[in-house]
């Protein structure tokens, strides 16, 4: 499966610590919220882009192996934690398995790699940035339970939603980060 | 200010000798509480290289200038350039050659002591790992006890002391190593011996080592007799070398003893392994010199870096030989266990010949300590 990233940068041949030197530049370049792909043949990568996201703050999504390589996504940091979530309707984590069984759907508005490294069963992906296009794949009737990492992203998407005349619309928080239940995932 | 690296070999006398030295270990904070390059008076500061790539000025005031310090990473890449930027910065360090990587595989030998008839064993002591293997050399001849996978070690050992080897014994299937046994006796010709017990699923030839099994080494007929010794695995078997010395494999070291669960069969095995350590080996003479396969702290090392200490001195000293009740014995040796090391079912697979990795593969299964023993 090919997940989409926004940026990508060839550490393919490269012996520690030059592909963390490189991630480290080449993010500059990638703007707060995108992904980057980084290809990688020293197995040591895994465990130090781990580590060194985590040290900077950047999201640190997953690694999948095709043909030998190792495919590493991480995603800037994006700070949306702090900003003010408006949109009235919402619920929780704990309350949204048992809502949708009774209808309606979970809406992932988070980018595809994230989606793709851990997401609800069943929900359906459309990140924030292609919402306002893909409107016709969503049924007005329908309840849709708009989730994000932090409730940030889906916010935003839910009050967009609601411009568009969208009613039965809800923002689950606090999001995928505090998330306890199954998740499916791409084979790492 | 100047660069210079340091080899494991160099190390290993620092640690060996008991000599000071500052290691700034610049690898992941987990890989290094995880594993770490012991000596008894080295001094530590782990801060992971992708911390540093902004400068080393927050570091500096926390090296010392009076001692040497010796930059340390996995494999050698990111030390370099911790120390070259601590060179450009005005400091004299030491980068580790070849990383942990090399640390992991250095094996020093040492002369235990000589042998009737002017043979000599030696103890290999892998530093890094914890691993001891053995050599029994006398008058051309050499035997070759739970060697690691570094094969060339040996073979050039033998070669320098003018021996052939004709005998390669493995204690036991290890679970924590890769075994260089079968590899050498192949390079060789030498018979190479296994305890069938443990050999059940072995997919090569090897020639069964039971009870009372003997070889002769040499014109002066230096004995190796085994001696089954069960608990650890299910054919765990000791050496009794020129009736001096114990070799005891994974069933019993200087500050502990071995775990009966790396076969996946504690509870079965624990009465094995009482047996052995409360009853054959008490039954044996309190003069020899009991030789691990392992050792697990650095303490353990004697003055001339060997590990080694009298059998009887042992029945005094070790946790593991003085517990009286044997539901207290069963609980210590089957609950609260250490950790189980890296990889330890993939290596038993190879040791068995079914699988075979590459080198790169070989090297990253081992990596980490060796953690055989209950304490």
């Amino acid at each position: 499966m090919q997940i989409k990233a926004d940026q990508q940068l060839d550490c393919k041949g490269l012996a520690c610590p030059m592909p963390i030197v490189k991630t480290k530049k080449a993010m500059n370049e990638v703007e707060d919220g995108q992904i980057l792909e980084v290809q990688a043949t020293d197995k040591g990568s895994i465990a130090d882009l781990k580590a060194w996201s985590e040290s900077v703050g950047h999201q640190y999504l997953g690694t999948i192996q095709e043909d030998g390589v190792l495919l590493h996504y991480i995603r800037k940091s994006s700070h949306d934690t702090g900003e003010e979530k408006t949109f009235e309707k919402t619920i929780t984590n704990d309350e949204v398995i048992d809502r949708v069984s009774k209808g309606g759907i979970i809406l992932d508005v988070r980018e595809e790699a994230e989606y793709a490294f851990g997401h609800i069963e069943g929900s359906k992906s459309i990140p924030m940035g292609e919402l306002e296009n893909r409107l016709d794949e969503l049924n007005k009737d329908q309840e849709i339970y708009v989730i994000c990492r932090t409730g940030t992203r889906s916010d935003l998407a839910a009050r967009k939603l609601s411009d568009k005349g969208f009613t039965k619309v809800y923002n689950v928080l606090p999001g995928m980060a505090s998330w306890q239940g199954k998740i499916s995932r791409i084979n790492g | 200010m100047t660069i210079n690296k340091m080899t494991a070999a160099q190390v290993a006398r620092k640690v060996i000798e008991k000599q000071p030295l500052f290691i700034l270990d610049v690898r992941n904070t987990d890989a290094y509480e995880d594993w770490k390059i012991e000596g008894q008076n080295f001094e530590y500061l782990n801060i992971p290289y992708f911390e540093l790539l902004d400068g080393v000025d927050e570091i500096l005031p926390k090296l010392p200038s009076n001692q040497d310090v010796l930059v340390v990473c996995a494999k050698e890449g990111s030390s370099k350039m911790i120390a070259e930027m601590l060179s450009d910065a005005g400091r004299d360090v030491f980068y580790l050659e070849g990383g942990m990587k090399s640390w992991s595989s250095y094996l020093e030998p040492i002369k235990v002591g000589d042998l009737t008839g002017g043979g000599e064993l030696y103890q290999f002591v892998r530093l890094g790992k914890g691993c001891l293997s053995y050599m029994v050399i006398s008058e051309g001849e050499a035997a070759v006890i739970d060697a690691v996978r570094f094969t060339d070690i040996f073979t050039n050992f033998a070669k320098e002391k003018n021996a052939e080897i004709k005998y390669v014994f493995d204690t036991h299937l290890h679970a924590d190593h890769i075994s260089g046994g079968r590899h050498i006796a192949e390079a060789t010709g030498a018979t190479y011996y296994l305890p069938p017990k443990d050999a059940d699923e072995v997919v090569f030839e090897y020639m069964p080592l039971e009870d009372d099994v003997t070889v002769k080494v040499g014109a002066s007929q230096i004995e190796v007799g085994a001696l089954y010794s069960p608990g650890h695995t299910i054919g765990s078997t000791s050496f009794i070398v020129d009736s001096k010395y114990l070799l005891t494999g994974d069933i019993l070291f200087i500050d502990s003893i071995g775990r009966p669960d790396l076969a996946g069969l504690a509870e079965d095995w624990v009465g094995d392994l009482r047996e052995t350590l409360y009853h054959r080996y008490r039954e044996l003479a309190e003069d020899l010199i009991v030789l691990p396969a392992h050792f697990m702290i650095i303490q353990e090392l004697n003055e001339d870096g060997t590990v080694a200490k009298r059998l009887g001195d042992l029945f005094a000293q070790n946790h593991g030989l003085n517990i009286e009740s044997e539901e207290e014995f069963r609980h210590t040796v089957t609950d609260n266990l250490p950790p189980q090391p890296n990889a330890y079912q993939q290596i038993r697979q190879v040791n068995m010949g079914k699988v075979t990795p590459d080198q790169d593969e070989q090297i990253e299964m081992e990596i980490g300590p060796n953690r055989c023993a209950v304490r």
